[in-house]
């Protein structure tokens, strides 16, 4: 955490100053939902900053508001207090700089996986030729190991196929950050292992600010440098920060068989189990 | 609107109950063609046994008035006329027949008839425009309306009439009711603003839309002699049809998976491309069921209206042959009656189709 008070700093729109190597900068951030038995404080005080160029876990029970926070940051529900910013601009609404990948694949089902693609492609690149556009599309369902299948239907995948084409697609519109909410959490371990992998392969070559929300602590040790733990509502905050300093790239073997791994391990169950 | 979703979910059902049955059943191909042997086997039964019943009830209606006609000829004018009265009867003598539910073979002899009887117009038409074929070109030449045949309509020329007539009210009632139901759909003010409109309109019977239509009809074709029954017939059909398309159309739009629109929104589609590429598509399904329900209700109302406006369809045929009380009216309004059903039948299995190629959660389902 300390390693942002290193860097130089620059003013943003406004007027606040920032270190310029923060990407992501939630402050006392706030979250109610009205409900009919009287106002429910999900999140109140959370701050967190998150790197350029981080990829960042974030654990907690459920119900604790991790869905909540992930989608203000992406513009999708309304903020009730505080702040969010992007690079120093605060968030207005949801835009392609912050591409998402949800829990269920949510493709459109009468589209291709190509057409999934440019859907996005096609909005972000508005100025690039068709086949520039086809290109990229192709390039990231390349890198999904969908090479064989631009043309099925949506509908016609496997879950986990769904998913790659759901990665394809938030890596192809080129966002600022990179936000995933339990991604994984609907495949069988075997599936969810190879998405890890593909996921972490393309990030190690883009190097999108991604933060994830994942239920499982071995995947969240895997992906991350840091591991955010939040603290059950109502009114959640960040709990602890845990950094993992395993070197770049990774390998599932290596991670393994690291020491540090299970004492990075018993650090997060402990922080669930209390 | 829970009629319509009924309706949805009884598809699904009776889909995943065909792949259940799928499962149980090894799938060999031998037990295939055995079990579908012996489902033709039942319905050929059950058809038989329909008309077995039908004979019979037929047998004992034409008893009963006979036996009532002998009756009343022994009390009102003795002996002599009962005897005369049943020989009657008995010699199968066409003014004495009693008159009542035909039996099936009358009726495939009015089928027979009708049928010959569209051949004779046939070969009238044919003879006439023969005849007229030099005067005709003539007036095309000088610019006159050539002379057309203009005898009786066959029962061929009736039915294409109601064919016509439900498909023109089908698209009207199309016409009108997707752009609305995908208009209000995405404005929930717009929604609560006409659902007073929708709950009013929806329930008013044929027979208002009917004379509704009428009435401004009437009025646009004042000094029109032109036959504007058709026009009138078709709007009523579409009016009282649309709402099922209506109400699914707009309910289809208002319920997008949030995951799709989630999509777009990160994605910051225009509207344009936010109704043409994700919410009209995922709507689709719900809009051709509603489209179903629609022209299913189209074709039903089509006969009260065809008669009530005159109109040369199978509406007005059995009204008329009711009127007219002949005695094979009864057979041909039963003739009717079948035509009626198995083009409602067949109409709905096109757009069973047309549903089943548009929905695309087909590996959702199972
Ligand atoms: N739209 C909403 N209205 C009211 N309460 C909500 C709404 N969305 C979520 N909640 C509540 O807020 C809490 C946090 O939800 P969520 O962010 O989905 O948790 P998590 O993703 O950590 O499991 C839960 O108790 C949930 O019931
Ligand atoms: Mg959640």
């Amino acid at each position: 955490m300390n390693t942002t008070q290193q860097s130089n700093e620059v003013y943003s729109e406004n007027g606040i100053v920032y270190p310029d190597n923060v990407m992501l900068d939630l402050s006392n951030l706030k979250k109610v939902y009205p409900t009919p038995k009287g106002d429910y404080v999900v999140l109140e005080d959370l701050n967190l900053q998150i790197l350029k160029e981080e990829f960042v876990t974030i654990i907690g029970h459920s119900g604790c508001g991790k869905t909540t926070m992930l989608s203000m940051i992406a513009g999708l529900n309304p903020i009730s207090g505080g702040n969010i910013s992007v690079l120093g601009n605060p968030v207005k609404g949801p835009g392609p700089d912050r591409g998402v990948i949800f829990q269920s694949p949510s493709l459109m089902p009468w589209m291709t996986a190509l057409q999934n693609v440019l859907l996005g492609v096609n909005q972000v690149f508005p100025h690039a030729t068709k086949g520039q556009r086809q290109d990229i599309a192709k390039y990231y369902l390349h890198k999904v190991g969908l090479e064989n299948a631009f043309h099925k239907k949506a509908s016609e995948l496997s879950q986990g196929m769904q998913q790659r084409v759901g990665i394809a697609r938030a890596f192809a519109i080129k966002p600022k950050v990179l936000l995933l909410d339990e991604p994984f959490g609907m495949l069988d371990s075997l599936t969810r292992g190879e998405l890890q992998d593909i996921l972490i392969e393309i990030w190690n070559k883009e190097k999108i600010t991604a933060v994830m929300i994942t239920h499982d602590v071995d995947e969240a040790i895997f992906l991350a440098d840091r591991v955010v733990m939040m603290t059950s509502g109502p009114s959640a905050k960040i709990g602890d920060i845990l950094s993992i300093d395993f070197e770049r790239p990774r390998t599932r073997k290596s991670v393994l068989e690291n020491d540090d791994y299970y004492t990075y391990r018993k650090h997060l169950i402990d922080f669930l189990e209390h | 609107m829970e009629q319509e979703m009924v309706l949805k979910n009884e598809n699904s059902l009776s889909s995943s109950l065909k792949q259940m049955l799928l499962k149980l059943t090894p799938s060999i191909k031998k037990d295939g063609i055995i079990k579908s042997l012996k489902n033709t086997g039942i319905t050929l039964l059950s058809i038989l046994m329909f008309i077995g019943l039908w004979q019979m009830g037929s047998k004992a209606l034409y008893n009963k008035e006979a036996d009532y006609r002998i009756e009343k000829a022994l009390t009102e004018r003795g002996e002599e006329a009962a005897a005369a009265e049943r020989a009657c009867i008995e010699s199968g003598d066409s003014s004495c027949q009693p008159n009542t539910l035909p039996s099936p073979s009358q009726v495939w002899a009015s089928l027979q008839s009708l049928i010959a009887d569209h051949n004779l117009i046939g070969a009238k038409k044919n003879a006439f425009a023969k005849k007229m074929a030099a005067t005709n070109e003539k007036m095309i030449a000088e610019g006159k309306d050539p002379i057309v045949y203009t005898g009786r309509a066959s029962f061929v020329d009736i039915v294409l009439t109601s064919i016509k007539t439900v498909f023109a009210g089908f698209l009207l009632a199309m016409f009108i009711a997707v752009p609305i139901g995908i208009i209000i759909g995405l404005s929930p003010s717009l929604r609560s603003a006409f659902n007073w409109f929708i709950q009013i309109f929806k329930p008013v019977s044929p027979v208002v839309w009917y004379l509704l239509v009428f009435m401004i009809v009437k009025t646009l074709y004042i000094g029109d002699s032109s036959d504007n029954a058709f026009v009138i017939s078709f709007i009523s059909v579409g009016l009282c049809a649309m709402w099922a398309t209506l109400v699914n159309t707009a309910m289809g739009v208002a319920s997008v998976d949030k995951d799709y629109i989630n999509v777009a929104k990160v994605l910051k589609l225009g509207t344009f491309q936010k109704v043409f590429k994700v919410i009209l598509p995922s709507s689709l399904p719900l809009i051709f069921t509603g489209l179903r329900i629609t022209l299913s209700v189209a074709w039903m109302v089509l006969i009260a209206i065809e008669l009530l406006a005159q109109s040369q369809g199978l509406g007005l045929f059995v009204w008329e042959e009711f009127q007219n009380g002949a005695n094979d009216s009864n057979s041909k309004i039963i003739v009717a009656m079948f035509v009626i059903g198995i083009i409602g039948f067949l109409l709905d299995r096109l757009m069973l189709a047309v549903q089943n190629m548009v929905s695309f959660n087909k590996n959702e389902m199972a």
